[in-house]
């Protein structure tokens, strides 16, 4: 179980001035659930992504993890306690492999089938991937994917995906969805989602709204999709704004 | 008989566990150890200076020469000479290398001086790898000189490997190709402590239709210097590609000189070089996979000088 208590995170812009990005924001996801967070870019779901695995500490608040407060404590210990991320950004490494890469997520020496299972999931012909270097020459598409095979590797007992559906065609988005079911059945583990794939809000127990005030709602799909399309995300859409086209159908 | 400490090297430098298949020469401590000869490859001993002479038979296609060499006496400081006479259509693998272990206080020295003559259509693939180990005060110095020839067609692979324990380096390559010839160099560095190493390049593109790459990987820790210094120089319809891909750590310096030099309208040539620390999100991608900083960073310079 993951408790969110109060967090608040704060910036100091280049004219020196302090801004929230998060502010006093609580949340308890509980064994076994799916959560997708959505809302507007820049309403800080990526950060409050980063909080839970440690990548950004709070400038307040408390994290708890299964009752331990974790607040403190350093990406790889909470790594090892149980938690993954996939990046919205996947960095890439020259000369580490993809099957390197895998087996570093499992913690051990992965065989190479196992290795093209993870692949498979994530809609990649894993022979033709394995012995790939995650280096500049894959996509942008294959890396993401690549990134969220490393989570799925991982099976851990709470696993945060940020924005997973950037460059994956909707083909492969229903394979991954149903990994993403697997995932939680297998570890009767959590999963929280940033997304604005309606795909994925289906499959979700619960929807955060994530807007620049906090969490503006939570609730299932449909109580929040009237929410969705009653926010700020509507104008963007209405906008032409890229970066939010509210909830992609 | 070799003792232990020399068959350590020989397995770090040569990847030698056994006496090699194919021609060989071993020279430990000054002296050839061990030799063998082919039908094919024949190697005799230099009569005015130090060093062999290694003969290759045309149409020699698939053997391997090794000539591995083991200084484990302090203090010992020495030049060798070894030209490689290749003939034509020839395809093989010579795994040079050079391990150093000095527990003394006094400085260890080899210096190789390597010249290949590379006949019509023939290919090579060189391998060089230098080693130290040792904790005596005394330096573990290389300093190897490598002379290409390439005649028309002839091709040259070269894997220069030195990762570990070697105080001070200043190696210099030399080539020159014929025509349709191509040279490609492959050099992966680490530096630590308070070594020094140079590497030098000057490749000449002669013959119409030459070309060449060369590119060197590495990483220098602690309070290392690195200089990488690659000339290419195009005198003709030709292609070349230098480059030099750096990861600097602690307090090391790195010097990266890429030099080209057209001397015809038709001469292609680029060079990149790269200098730059450890990406954080790298480190931090790695650490939520449960990895330390320390482990992430290992995994990160690894898999950059494989
Ligand atoms: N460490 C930081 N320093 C300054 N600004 C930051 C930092 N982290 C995030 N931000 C800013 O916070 C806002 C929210 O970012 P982010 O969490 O990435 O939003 P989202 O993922 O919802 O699009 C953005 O305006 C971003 O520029
Ligand atoms: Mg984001």
């Amino acid at each position: 179980m993951l408790e969110l208590k109060n967090l608040t995170f704060t910036v100091e812009d280049e004219d020196g001035s302090r801004r929230d990005i998060l502010s006093d924001v609580s949340l308890t996801i509980e064994d076994g659930r799916f959560i997708v967070v959505t809302g507007p870019n820049g309403s800080g779901k990526s950060t409050l992504a980063k909080l839970i695995m440690g990548i950004e500490k709070p400038t307040s608040g408390r994290i708890f993890f299964d009752g331990e407060d974790i607040t403190e404590m350093s990406v790889t210990d909470r790594a090892r306690l149980g938690i993954s991320f996939a990046f919205q950004q996947p960095v890439r490494f020259k000369g580490i492999t993809v099957l390197d890469l895998l087996r570093i997520a499992s913690g051990r020496e992965l065989s190479v089938s196992e290795a093209c299972g993870y692949l498979s999931a994530v809609g990649l012909c894993a022979k033709d991937y394995i012995r790939r270097e995650t280096n500049a020459s894959l996509s942008g598409g294959e890396i993401k994917r690549i990134e969220i095979a490393t989570v799925l590797a991982r099976s851990t007992r709470l696993a945060v995906f940020d924005e997973p559906e950037a460059g994956i065609d909707l083909w492969s988005f229903q394979n991954l969805t149903h990994e993403f079911t697997k995932l939680r059945e297998n570890m009767n583990g959590s999963i929280m989602i940033i997304s604005h794939q309606e795909r994925i809000l289906d499959i979700a127990d619960e929807i955060i709204l994530l807007t620049d005030k906090g969490i503006a709602r939570r609730g299932t799909k449909d109580e929040i999709m009237p929410e969705i399309l009653g926010t700020s995300a509507a104008v963007n859409m209405c906008t032409g704004n890229q970066s939010f086209a509210g909830v992609i159908r | 008989m070799l003792d232990s400490i020399s068959k350590r090297i020989l397995e770090e430098v040569a990847d030698l566990h056994t006496v090699p298949e194919g021609a060989y020469n071993i020279r430990v401590n000054g002296k050839s150890d061990s030799r063998n000869t082919t039908a094919n490859i024949d190697i005799t001993s230099k009569t005015d200076v130090s060093g062999i002479d290694i003969r290759i038979k045309d149409g020699t296609k698939k053997e391997s020469v090794h000539i591995p060499v083991v200084l484990s006496q302090s203090g010992l400081k020495e030049v060798v000479y070894n030209d490689f006479y290749i003939g034509e259509n020839c395809d093989v693998t010579i795994v040079a290398g050079c391990g150093i272990d000095n527990c003394g206080n006094q400085d260890s020295q080899h210096d190789g001086v390597h010249r290949f003559f590379i006949g019509r259509n023939s290919h090579i693939k060189y391998v060089e790898k230098h080693y130290g180990q040792g904790d005596g005060d005394g330096k573990r110095i290389l300093n190897p000189v490598t002379e290409l020839t390439l005649e028309e067609g002839a091709s040259a692979e070269l894997e220069m490997v030195q990762i570990k324990g070697v105080d001070s380096t200043d190696r210099k390559t030399y080539a020159k190709l014929g025509a349709g010839a191509r040279l490609v160099v492959r050099e992966r560095l680490m530096t630590h402590g308070d070594q020094y190493a140079v590497s030098y390049y000057e490749v000449s593109l002669d013959g119409e239709g030459s070309s060449a790459d060369v590119v060197s990987r590495s990483v220098a820790r602690d309070k290392s210097f690195q200089k990488f210094d690659s000339k290419i120089i195009g005198n003709t319809v030709c292609n070349g590609h230098t480059e030099c891909d750096a990861i600097i750590m602690d307090d090391a310096r790195i010097l990266a000189v890429p030099g080209l030099e057209a001397n015809s309208l038709e001469a292609a040539l680029i060079h990149e070089a790269a200098i730059g620390k450890i990406a954080g999100e790298q480190l931090m991608k790695l650490m939520t996979l449960g990895l330390t900083e320390a482990e992430a960073e290992e995994r990160i310079i690894n898999g950059f000088l494989k």
